[in-house]
């Protein structure tokens, strides 16, 4: 007969083991996470503003309803949309550019292969300081680099023009963000079967012909999958950046939807209108994240 | 003419490989060398690419700023050190544990609700963390647990343990099921068999898991942030604090930035190889 331990540990049929392993992380990830996410549902259909709380209680949709015609929450979905679509596009560009690249052989590929994780691996918080400080009006590095090789006459303050803001902002999203694609994208180049593309060499086809024929079918999945999970994180998980970098700024021309949310929310204390912004924001991003979820959930599970 | 057009390619290939190089070094060389500059080097114009005087006195200064009445007889940078050291290793316990658990029950064993379960874990990707971060202010609150390392190791462990489950999964499917089978003939439990035999056995699956769990917990900012303050301040925060407070003070910022990024930095590259199988075989975004 065998020893028999105590606890979960002598459970040996797979329905009951299933259950009693599963069951704590369930309870985890339900308590603080989606149960929040319900709670914000309801919130967001409360008054709730700490500032006057004479007036807090049930509103339906009114939050949803003021939501849509608050120009500066439909400013932060422009400047969203236009942050995230222009991240991705580059990220996956310069991603798959510089993946060829490192799939060729030269010296010291191993070394730079390495380093290449980098900017994957810096705390994001250290991403945004150091970009702040390398766009520093008076005396940045992007500046000083610029002047020096001639580029630039005089120094240029960044972050206080509208449009050089949202371009260096996304310059410092898409410098931490690509080498995600590229990782991901050689792995995919060793797919690649030598002896196609040589025969196709052999055959006569060019360098171009060769990307679009042969390489790019094999890579396509998980450059489509790259795509995906860079569009989902970019919207979902770029705060700091912006709110060390601008600050929504200047004139809200970098002003997107986390950042909105967190000054209502934190500074402006209207946690049911915040919260609102949030579930909206969230609701727009089922289509990307429902789209990722089948297509992992295909690929592993059926 | 062959020859012409394999030393333009050849050179075309070397301009593309220091560009490379240049463009994922600079920005982070830039963080080096401003950490070991002094105040007026730094600022002076023209900008000069070496530091004429280098130093340790930004390094210095975050052990001793003067701050210790304030902050439990440390620094506040060492307090934030320390307090991200605790949370990260035991957010990284408590993620390891739970979820090589549950990543063995969803890949292994049939039950009801495995499906849901995975479900369930899947859609952690699509919850945005803004709109989590309101209600889980609430429910720290309640429970008494904001400004505290047990509040936010309880978040990240939340956020991450889908990660580790949807890594060890992958692991998991590999093992051929006959090795797990042979155990069960010898006598061994399915949690015997799954201790002894398939954990061994998915090494690289752990190391990997366990490095993602290190880096995302060391890493994560907003949910710091805006849960805790004095005490339970982690490093990113006080980093954040360094550039977005009055006074920005972007030596300190430099020097406490090179040290926050050094462990993530370090494991990412020692144990690259784990990293790319976990990202390639979990598809996940880390």
């Amino acid at each position: 007969m065998r020893l028999r331990s105590p606890g979960f540990l002598t459970i040996d049929e797979p329905r009951r083991l299933g259950i009693t392993l599963v069951l704590p992380s369930m309870i985890i990830v339900f308590g603080f996470l989606l149960f929040p996410f319900c709670y914000s549902l309801v919130l967001s259909l409360l008054n709730y503003d700490l500032a006057r709380p004479q007036d807090n209680g049930f509103v339906g949709l009114r939050n949803y309803g003021r939501l849509l015609q608050d120009r500066y929450f439909l400013n932060a979905v422009v400047q969203t949309a236009v942050f995230s679509s222009v991240s991705v596009v580059l990220e996956i560009l310069l991603g798959v550019g510089i993946a060829l690249v490192m799939n060729r052989d030269f010296p010291g590929r191993s070394l730079l292969r390495a380093l290449i994780i980098i900017p994957w691996a810096l705390p994001s918080i250290v991403n945004a300081s150091m970009w702040s400080w390398i766009l520093n009006a008076n005396y940045g590095a992007l500046n000083a680099l610029l002047t020096q090789v001639g580029l630039l006459h005089a120094y240029k303050p960044w972050i206080a023009e509208p449009g050089w803001a949202m371009a260096t902002l996304i310059l410092a999203n898409v410098w931490k963000e690509t080498p995600f694609t590229v990782i991901l994208v050689l792995a995919a180049l060793q797919g690649v079967p030598k002896e196609l593309r040589e025969a196709a060499v052999v055959d006569g086809a060019g360098a171009v012909r060769r990307f679009f024929a042969i390489t790019l079918p094999m890579i396509a999945q998980i450059v489509m999958i790259c795509a995906l999970l860079q569009m989902i994180w970019s919207l979902l998980h770029t705060f700091e950046l912006v709110y060390v970098v601008t600050r929504g700024g200047p004139f809200n021309s970098t002003d997107i939807i986390p950042m909105r949310i967190y000054w209502q929310t934190f500074k402006g204390l209207r946690f049911g209108y915040g919260a609102a912004m949030a579930y909206l924001a969230a609701l727009a991003l089922l289509v990307p994240s429902l789209f990722y979820i089948r297509s992992a959930y295909r690929a592993t599970v059926e | 003419m062959p020859a012409f057009r394999r030393t333009v390619s050849g050179a075309l290939l070397a301009i593309g490989v220091i560009a490379i190089a240049v463009w994922v070094l600079a920005p982070y060389a830039w963080l080096i060398v401003s950490s070991i500059s002094t105040k007026i080097d730094l600022l002076s114009v023209p900008l000069r690419w070496i530091p004429p005087h280098p130093t340790l006195d930004n390094y210095r200064s975050l052990f001793d700023d003067g701050q210790s009445a304030l902050s439990q007889g440390m620094s506040f940078f060492s307090r934030s050190l320390l307090n991200s050291i605790e949370i990260t290793f035991s957010s990284m316990a408590a993620c390891m544990f739970f979820g090589v658990f549950t990543a063995y029950a969803v890949a292994r064993l049939s039950f009801p609700g495995r499906k849901a379960s995975l479900l369930l874990l899947m859609s952690s990707y699509m919850m945005p963390p803004i709109a989590i971060v309101i209600p889980g202010y609430f429910i720290l609150k309640h429970l008494g647990l904001l400004d505290t390392q047990v509040g936010l190791i309880l978040v990240d462990v939340t956020f991450i343990l889908p990660l580790v489950v949807w890594i060890m999964r992958g692991f998991f499917l590999s093992i051929p099921l006959e090795l797990e089978e042979a155990a069960r003939i010898d006598g061994s439990s399915r949690l015997g068999a799954l201790l002894r035999i398939i954990l061994p056995l998915s090494a690289p699956g752990l190391v990997s898991a366990a490095v993602f769990c290190f880096i995302a917990s060391w890493n994560e900012y907003l949910y710091a942030f805006l849960y805790t303050s004095m005490q339970a301040r982690t490093l990113p925060v006080l980093i954040g604090e360094f550039t977005t407070k009055v006074g920005t003070d972007y030596l300190r910022m430099a020097a406490a930035g090179v040290v926050a990024s050094l462990p993530p930095v370090a494991l990412a590259l020692v144990f690259q190889r784990f990293l790319i199988r976990g990202l390639t075989e979990g598809a996940v975004k880390g």
